[in-house]
């Protein structure tokens, strides 16, 4: 019976329909309870020229160069991009390539500032009159400004606030979800600076026409859920529903968060805009905010360090461009013997390789953790038992097994069958996996290799296009210097009877 | 009388679908060896000559006529090879030859006099250059098979290795004992057949 109600109660839209799949991970929300303080600025900022899905910004900016902070230094060439600022003011002492938080442990090119201790700032135009100026004209700022998506996975958010007659925008969803484990910078902008999240929502919900608008929070954050509640009322805004979901993870991943709340999928292939849903993380508000109503560009953002093996956890507000190593060791943490730092939450974040890299707009957080807090670590992978584990908390309803042998096995057109680029790489599979298949592993080894393979065709394809119009352009320079010839010799007998005449 | 109709009626069906046979032939002639077209296809198109063949495509008509063995595209690999011996309903083979890593043409300027040699031999239209002009390499382009290096009178071409780029990084196999085990077989099944 109460299965029955709670099954009407979503139909109704009472209640969260919830989404497939799924895992219960313990939270280690360390840092709930620490306030936003702010980070030192360090000697010298290394900004990497691409911190964004999408393509390479170029340096707009000279060696020797001052610069102001929140002065665009790398400027975009292609659509699907954002340009980076500084986030001090000082002197752009180099540009080189840098190594950069990354699995490869390769390297960007790098823009090198060095702060002058000066307070000079470069701002926008503030727009308090945003409510009477064009959408467009707003897209054009939040592109300007450099705004990315700041719950991870910093796609530049301008692309995504378009109105498009063929596609209205129904709901807006902002995402206060934070879903992985020891991450709560989310948590801690809702509860002090909820004014300012309402009013870029109320600048979203503009842009693109929406009606209806949802902030979502998890019940583990309860007290975020009452602040939000009571901006809401304070802006007296209609048509905003603050709702909690369970917790369940990989719930703030956008898809999931979708078919939890509209109970509707976004279809394989497709956008949310396709059916209607615009999804933003609450610090992109906030990010739009202060690009409309203050003219600033995105130049930092609060991480999350944390991590047992962290001295002093707690939530930093840190300029772009800051070296992990100076952060972790403002949180007390120099000695890294023994220790392994994440880049990100603990489920989808990556091992790094090395602390001398740049915090960037993907940092969402910086954990230290011993190696034992490390789920199978030192594990060896054994032979599928086939129990099911893994295709039960699939959030994407994926076979991970079957995918996974698949990739090993290098049978990667069949692994593209079975959906391979649908996955999300949550990680739930590995983490429920009791034979310890690093299953996601085999997931990014068969997506890298498929790329691989798609690029090496594109250039053969582009090399024989190429090849064959040269044969073409050949045969007929051949043709016409054969024509010429025909043609010297149809006139030279008569020239050289003339001759012997 | 009943022998005359039998005759006549399977005779005209016969002229019937003799006459549709030949139009279907007319209609649905196959121009070339699809056979050449569908290996081709599989070839990597840098038409270095390192088969012994002077392209891809010859290469692909001696595989098709039976001359060539499968084994003999060196960089294309053993993706290749297996994709070579599936068309051809063979057993995969080892490669005649070890791939090499990806290499790109480079033509330093300061030594180049503009002979044009060069951009004649480039088989993919990757060299751009005048008569008495510097000549450059489009690395965009360079299929890396060397062919420029040896016509250059006064050797301004390196071949260099193509840069790793973050954007092309692929993550490797996890390195877990039974992705080694799985390597090995794979390894040693192309080796062994």
């Amino acid at each position: 019976m109460p299965a029955l109600l709670k099954r009407l109660g979503q139909v109704l839209g009472w209640m969260p329909a919830g989404f497939f799949g799924g895992i219960e991970v313990p939270d280690r929300k360390l840092t709930a309870h620490e306030p936003i303080r702010e980070c030192p600025v360090p000697d010298v900022l290394i900004l990497p020229m691409k911190q964004h899905i999408g393509e390479q910004c170029h340096p707009c900016v000279h060696i020797g160069d001052h610069v102001l902070k929140g002065q665009k230094i790398a400027a975009t060439e292609g659509y699907m991009a954002a340009p980076v600022h500084a986030p001090v003011a000082g002197k752009v002492v180099k540009i080189e390539e840098h190594r950069i938080a990354h699995p490869s442990g390769l390297g960007l090119p790098c823009i090198f500032i060095e702060p002058d201790g000066s307070d000079g700032e470069h701002r926008y135009e503030p727009w308090a009159d945003w409510e009477t100026r064009d959408p467009a004209e707003l897209r054009e700022r939040v592109r300007e400004c450099g705004i990315v998506g700041l719950g991870g996975a910093v796609f530049p958010t301008f692309i995504k606030l378009v109105r498009d007659q063929h596609h209205p925008i129904n709901t807006l969803i902002l995402n206060g979800i934070e879903c992985e484990p020891y991450l709560t910078t989310d948590h801690r902008l809702m509860l002090e600076h909820a004014d300012e999240i309402v009013r870029g929502l109320s600048i979203l919900r503009y842009m693109v026409g929406a009606r209806e608008c949802v902030i979502a929070i998890e019940d583990n954050k309860q007290d975020a859920v009452e602040v939000m509640r009571q901006a809401v009322v304070r802006a007296s805004l209609t048509g905003v529903r603050v709702i909690a979901m369970p917790t369940r993870y990989p719930q703030g991943s956008e898809k999931q968060l979708i078919e939890s709340i509209t109970g509707k999928q976004v279809p394989a292939g497709k956008l949310p805009v396709h059916i209607g849903v615009l999804c933003q993380n609450v610090a992109t508000a906030r990010a739009v905010y202060h690009a409309i109503e203050h003219g600033r560009a995105l130049t930092e953002r609060v991480v999350t360090v944390s991590g047992e093996a962290m001295p002093r956890p707690g939530n930093l507000r840190i300029p772009f461009g800051a070296p992990v190593r100076f952060v972790l060791a403002q949180c007390g943490l120099e000695d890294l013997d023994g220790v392994h730092v994440l880049h990100g939450g603990p489920m989808m974040g990556e091992r790094l390789r090395s602390v001398d890299v740049p915090v960037v707009k993907a940092t969402n957080g910086l954990l230290a953790l011993h190696e034992e807090q490390i789920h199978g670590l030192n594990a060896e992978e054994q032979p599928c038992i086939h129990c099911g584990h893994c295709g039960e908390v699939c959030p994407i309803r994926l076979v991970p097994n079957l995918l996974a042998d698949h990739c090993r096995n290098d049978a990667f057109e069949r692994a593209e069958a079975y959906q391979l680029f649908d996955c999300i790489e949550c990680g739930c599979c590995s983490y429920v996996c009791p034979s310890s298949i690093p299953l996601v592993h085999y997931f990014r080894y068969g997506k890298g290799q498929l790329a691989q393979i798609r690029r090496a065709e594109t250039f053969a394809e582009e090399s024989r296009r190429r090849s064959e119009a040269r044969e073409r352009r050949l045969a007929r320079e051949r043709e016409a210097k054969q024509a010429r010839r025909r043609a010297r010799k149809a006139s030279t007998p008569a020239q050289a009877e003339d001759g012997e005449g | 009388m009943h022998v005359l109709i039998a005759v006549a009626s399977l005779g005209g069906f016969a002229l019937i679908a003799g006459l549709l046979l030949s139009l279907a032939q007319k209609k649905f002639r196959v121009e070339g060896d699809p056979m050449v077209e569908k290996i081709d296809a599989v070839l990597p198109q840098t038409q270095c000559g390192q088969c012994g063949y002077p392209g891809c495509k010859p290469y692909a008509e001696a595989v098709a006529r039976g001359e060539a063995d499968i084994n003999h595209c060196v960089p294309g690999g053993e993706r290749t090879m297996h994709q070579l011996a599936d068309l051809m309903g063979v057993e995969p083979k080892p490669l005649a030859e070890e791939p090499t890593a990806p290499m790109v043409a480079f033509i330093r300027e300061d030594d180049c006099i503009g002979c044009t040699l060069c951009i004649k031999a480039c088989p993919v239209d990757a060299i751009v250059g005048a008569p008495k002009q510097y000549h450059t390499v489009i690395a965009d382009y360079c299929t890396g098979c060397t062919l420029c290096v040896e016509p250059c009178p006064v050797d301004c071409i390196d071949m260099l290795l193509k840069p790793e780029l973050i954007e092309h990084w692929a993550w490797p196999l996890p390195e877990t004992e039974r992705a080694r085990i799985g390597r090995e077989r794979k390894g040693s099944h192309a080796r062994a057949a």
